[in-house]
């Protein structure tokens, strides 16, 4: 079972190895982690995408928490979260009938065209990981020359519109 | 203005926190300290190893209750601190221990004696940090002794560049800990306490499984207390000895691996298992599905992680083990007739575990070759009214020690239980002895693990302090020899220490006293010479060398499927 956990760390030298080698000391997996400050220079959040059972996702949260510079953790489920992923595609394909038929499916996915060259195209897509999957899987045919993925960010949603 | 250094800094700051002891051992980054210390008046005592240092402040830490505190150069010095930290994170031990690191300007350019010493120390300390500037050295010092010594305590480093110690700052500002994200439970929930009391108060086979965190909380009086009022046996970890009398009726003994036939059998048997400040560690469970397994199971532990990591609980009580015994025995008081109902209400129970006490005592035989295990016995016999503190080192010895020793206080046993580090029991005893200059401190050691520590006899002999080393000198790894004979066809390789010292000549070329005993009637002569020896003496006793540590429960096997004698 994939989980989605939040993690607001002390902004402090060290902070994301200590996280990263919790994880690989005890064996836990980390499917994707992202990182960044907050409005509050001092605190960093992360957003970590792992999984297993429930007995390890309650070990990794309790383990997180033990980390002096761990301030806050939060397991997102699903009805409670709000998560996106962004990709950036570049693809080699000249001007011609491939290409009209490639922005035409990026249309579909609201992506959008962040460079248009003579021969390469650099793409932006922005959604649920489901989304950014099934784009994928439909654009795997055009030759993507590179790819670069961020992982997820989430963000609980305010409970009161649960 | 005045202007005060870092490495004064520091000292000033370690006397508020009321250090008294730091072990040590200089070198180029850390010249500035040493060069103050004269100072101040905590005192210095040099090892001959730094692994020796942490593990002497271990020793000094688990005998009096205080952070011990170790002080090492960059480099080497600080690498050869990560046996002694894992040892102490792996026992909960609270430690802070300083490092030399190279000045921050030349950090990441493989200067010399530079080592990435917070990298490698991540996993085996609780928390360590980097100090950067002067002007966060009082704060980082004083969290350091914070985390250490609060919530479960555990060893901290505090990496020092050699231009923080040696840097000026104009005065000191005083800045307390401030960590946002470091708030341990110590109250135990009223509710899950109340629910737990109800459930022990119906079991028909309770028991009390108790670890080293009932020492380390110093509860183990409201221990006894509670298990006396309730009638109910107590069986120990190997951490955990000492935390309740093993001279009561109700003390089964340590449980696990090399636990007693009775302590094992209860604990199978049990139909409600009060797990206090123990962790479930594979040693003690054995096949875990088979563990307690028709028990339910409330676990007390100050830790959250503790809990359901290997064994599902039913009532789990996050807080300080000390808070929920009092809890606990504040609830007994308000019910005190249903309390006498209760303790005089499980006899059959009791019966049978009296049973199985008399069906499968710890036993040898002694004959012409002194036993082990005669050994620990008279060590314990002549001891008897002298509250020593006993240390070990690891393999055989240890358990013997474990099994063979009386104990009866808290904070008098001395022994790397989760790490099993060899070499640990001369500078823990070492420690100890530093602690209480006055009491009998007694390292039970091995031929093999003696010697990864040895150098340590220059240091007790150098300051005087006492400590008595007694070695069960099998000729043998004889742990590692035992598992060979059991599970791999006597297959003895790599475990002779055919090549071994002369211990005597060893200790004599130390000026330490050296004693030796081969035959069973020396045996108390020479222990009775050296427990009134009034300096460090080493005890060189040849035992039969292929002598077992039974019963033994064979790894990953439930822990009712004991090899006995
Ligand atoms: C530092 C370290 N290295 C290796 C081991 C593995 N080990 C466990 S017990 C043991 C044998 C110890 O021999 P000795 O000190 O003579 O004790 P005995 O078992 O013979 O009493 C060994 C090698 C260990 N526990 N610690
Ligand atoms: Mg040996």
């Amino acid at each position: 079972m994939k989980h989605v956990i939040s993690v607001m760390v002390e902004n402090e030298f060290g902070v994301l190895s200590r996280i990263a080698s919790l994880f690989s000391g005890r064996g836990f997996n980390i499917e994707s982690l992202t990182v960044a400050e907050t409005e509050d220079k001092s605190i960093s959040s992360m957003t970590i995408v792992t999984h297993g059972d429930e007995n390890i996702i309650e070990q990794i949260t309790k383990q997180l928490n033990k980390l002096i510079n761990v301030i806050k953790v939060v397991e997102l489920t699903e009805s409670v979260q709000m998560a996106r992923e962004m990709v950036l595609l570049k693809f080699a394909v000249n001007s011609g009938p491939k290409r009209l038929e490639l922005l035409r499916l990026i249309e579909v996915y609201q992506g959008r065209v962040l460079e248009l060259g003579v021969r390469s195209l650099i793409v932006e897509l922005t959604g649920e990981r489901a989304k950014i999957e099934a784009a994928l899987d439909v654009l795997a045919p055009f030759a993507i020359k590179d790819m670069s993925r961020t992982g997820m960010v989430a963000l609980a949603r305010d409970s009161q519109k649960n | 203005m005045k202007e005060i250094s870092g490495a004064q800094i520091l000292l000033e700051v370690l006397q508020e926190q009321g250090v008294e002891v730091v072990f040590g051992y200089p070198g180029g980054a850390v010249i500035n300290f040493y060069d103050h210390l004269p100072d101040y008046s905590c005192r210095h005592f040099l090892v001959r190893h730094e692994q020796a240092a942490v593990h002497a402040a271990d020793g000094y830490a688990r005998a009096t209750g205080k952070t011990g505190v170790a002080l090492v150069t960059s480099g080497p010095g600080a690498t050869n601190t990560v046996t002694g930290l894992a040892t102490a994170s792996m026992d909960s031990i609270p430690l802070v221990v300083f490092t030399g690191q190279v000045p921050t300007p030349l950090i990441g350019n493989d200067a010399f004696q530079e080592a990435d010493i917070v990298g490698i120390t991540r996993p085996c300390t609780k928390h360590n940090f980097l100090v950067k500037r002067i002007e966060d050295l009082e704060r980082i010092v004083n969290e350091a002794f914070h985390i250490a010594g609060s919530g479960r305590p555990g060893p901290v480093l505090v990496d020092l560049p050699k231009d923080i110690l040696a840097g000026k700052c104009p005065k000191r500002k005083a800045v307390k800990a401030s960590l946002k994200g470091y708030n341990p439970n110590y109250a135990g929930h009223p509710g899950q306490i109340q629910r737990a009391m109800e459930v022990i108060l119906k079991a028909k086979k309770p028991v009390f499984y108790v670890g080293g965190g009932v020492v380390l909380a110093d509860a183990a009086a409201r221990l006894t207390e509670l298990a006396r009022a309730l009638q109910i046996p107590v069986t120990t970890t190997l951490m955990g000895l000492g935390a309740f009398p093993e001279d009561d009726q109700l003390s089964l003994g340590m449980l696990g691996m090399h636990g007693t036939y009775r302590a094992n059998m209860a604990v199978t048997e049990s139909d409600v298992l009060v797990a206090c400040g123990a962790r479930f560690d594979d040693r003690v469970t054995g096949r875990v599905d088979t563990f307690a397994a028709d028990a339910k199971i409330i676990h007390v532990d100050i830790d959250p992680t503790s809990i359901s990591k290997n064994v599902d609980v039913d009532i789990p009580i996050v807080g300080d083990v000390g808070d929920v015994l009092d809890k606990m025995l504040e609830l007994l008081k308000t019910s005190e007739t249903e309390t006498k109902a209760y303790a005089g209400g499980h006899d059959e129970w009791l019966a049978e575990v009296a049973r199985w006490r008399d069906q499968h005592k710890l036993s040898y035989q002694q004959d012409d070759v002194i036993k082990p295990q005669f050994v620990v016995e008279k060590i314990g016999e002549l001891t008897r009214d002298k509250n020593p503190i006993v240390s070990t080192e690891v393999g055989q010895n240890q358990m013997w020690a474990a099994q063979f020793f009386t104990f009866t206080q808290p904070r008098s046993w001395l022994t790397s239980g989760g790490l099993g580090t060899m070499g640990y029991g001369l500078p823990a005893a070492m420690g100890a002895q530093v602690a209480f200059p006055e009491r009998l401190v007694i390292d039970i050691a091995g031929d093999g693990s003696i010697q990864m520590n040895s150098q340590e006899l220059a240091t007790v002999v150098q300051y005087n302090l006492p400590v008595k080393v007694i070695i069960l000198n099998n000729g043998y790894l004889g742990m590692v020899r035992q598992w060979q004979e059991l599970f791999f066809d006597k297959h003895y390789s790599s475990t002779t220490m055919n090549h071994a010292p002369d211990f005597v000549k060893l200790a004599e070329a130390y000026g330490a006293l050296g004693l030796r005993a081969q035959r069973p009637d020396e045996v108390e002569p020479v222990l009775k010479q050296a427990f009134t020896h009034p300096g460090p003496v080493v005890v060189d006793i040849v035992v039969a060398a292929e002598e077992n540590v039974y019963p033994m429960v064979p790894a990953g096997e439930a822990i009712s499927n004991m090899l006995l004698v």
